[in-house]
């Protein structure tokens, strides 16, 4: 789906927790996340920690949004 | 002759733990146990072969945990030291067919060891892994065992016994694992015959058929963060309670589009996931956790993005064909490009 998007001209990012996949898949800008069944949270952490969290993420996700690439980029630092 | 030793490969699944809410078993040894797939290998090994341990590990545990769940199978495997080392087959999961891939891979070139793996041509695992181990086709489906089982223990036991192997076309494995013989003819009197049938206009077969590179160049990055309209998209199901669309938890057969004018996040009371192919707890608990409506909220109100594109796009990233979730991007990409999207942000489970 990434792939089609991109295709059609938005630049976009691919948030998940197997990256080789998206990789395999041909995402061009992507974010590693969490864990499967929570990407962008934890739920051992408390409700306002969770959430610095998932904001990080997302900021990383706008980071490589804003970043130029010439292939497929793994955002994870 | 001496039984060759098997060692067999399962996810939480086929182990009779559990499903998605077993997905994060860590990995186990089971000494002397013959489970699920493996009563069906059992039967066509007959006398010729026993599976002597069978390892089982949550796809959950092993996506997550890979190093670690490698290093300790790769252990396990090299304590029972097998004449060969089978993993599932994992049919059309994705996680399963990435970790019989991977641990295939591992116990090939760690221990030396030969290794056939099953899966559905459409699994990840297959384009991750069939140019290094040997990879069979099979059903989409559970229900092709049957199928399934005397293919992969036939190989096996050839696998097993140091038999020649063959190219792709004559042991029926996927194309992408290189096996080196001497042809009959030599390359130039098999290029001439198959130039000679083209002009003819018979057919002919390649023997070097071009791979299929879909790549899509990376589009320029968004200038100005703060006046874009951005929107979230997702695979991971996420849904208005009651999923009104009725989108299949698994084989998803459409998309949806949700207008999340003013929700300011996502509540377990009003949204939900779809999604079969992940324990739902936690996304159900807190929808944000899957689609992050609220962070973009805060991020908006902020100044920080231009806005939050009033609707969101979702399906169910669960053995759903590719050919399906093409058709779907492609088309709300196009409502998405029509309705001023600067930039997108796709999650996935």
């Amino acid at each position: 789906m990434v792939k089609e998007i991109e295709r059609a001209g938005i630049p976009v990012v691919h948030m998940c927790t197997i990256t080789p996949i998206s990789l395999t898949v041909g995402a061009n800008r992507i974010v590693p996340t969490i864990a499967i069944p929570h990407p962008l949270g934890n739920p051992a952490l408390d409700k306002a920690d969770e959430k610095k969290l998932r904001r990080q993420l997302v900021e990383k996700a706008l980071n490589a949004l804003t970043t130029e690439v010439t292939g497929q980029t793994v955002f994870d630092k | 002759m001496s039984k060759l030793r098997v060692v067999h490969y399962i996810n939480q699944f086929f182990a009779g733990i559990g499903g998605e809410e077993k997905a994060d078993t860590p990995a186990e040894l089971r000494v002397g146990e013959v489970l699920g797939p493996g009563m069906a290998l059992k039967a066509n090994f007959g006398d010729n072969a026993e599976i002597v341990a069978t390892i089982i590990c949550g796809d959950s545990y092993f996506a997550e945990n890979m190093d670690k769940a490698k290093e300790q199978i790769i252990g396990w495997v090299k304590e029972q030291n097998p004449d060969v080392f089978i993993a599932g087959p994992a049919f059309n999961a994705g996680r399963y067919g990435t970790a019989c891939g991977a641990i295939c891979e591992a116990v090939q070139n760690k221990l030396n060891i030969p290794v056939v793996t099953g899966m559905y041509i459409e699994n990840p695992g297959a384009d991750m892994y069939k140019n290094k181990v040997y990879v069979f086709p099979t059903k989409d489906s559970a229900a092709g065992m049957r199928e399934a089982a005397p293919v992969l223990a036939k190989f096996a036991l050839k696998l097993g016994n140091h038999e020649k192997i063959g190219s792709s076309k004559v042991e029926g494995f996927m194309e992408g694992k290189r096996i080196n013989f001497f042809a009959e003819k030599r390359g130039s009197e098999r290029a001439v015959e198959m130039l000679l049938k083209k002009i003819k206009g018979e057919k002919f077969e390649t023997e070097y058929p071009m791979p299929e590179f879909d790549k899509v160049p990376p589009n320029p990055a968004i200038k100005d963060i703060t006046k874009a309209t951005i929107a979230l998209c997702t695979s991971g199901g996420i849904v208005p309670k009651g999923n009104p669309d009725h989108i299949e938890s698994s084989n998803a057969l459409k998309y949806g589009e949700y207008d999340i004018t003013g929700v300011m996040e996502l509540t377990s009371d009003k949204y939900e996931t779809a999604h079969g192919g992940y324990d739902p707890v936690y996304a159900n608990e807190r929808p944000d956790r899957v689609l992050p409506v609220d962070v973009m909220r805060d991020l908006e109100k902020e100044g920080k993005i231009g806005k939050l594109h009033n609707k969101f796009y979702t399906t169910v990233g669960n053995g759903t064909a590719v050919a399906s979730a093409k058709k779907y991007a492609a088309e709300y990409a196009q409502k998405l490009k029509a309705d001023g999207v600067d930039a997108v942000i796709m999650t996935s489970t």
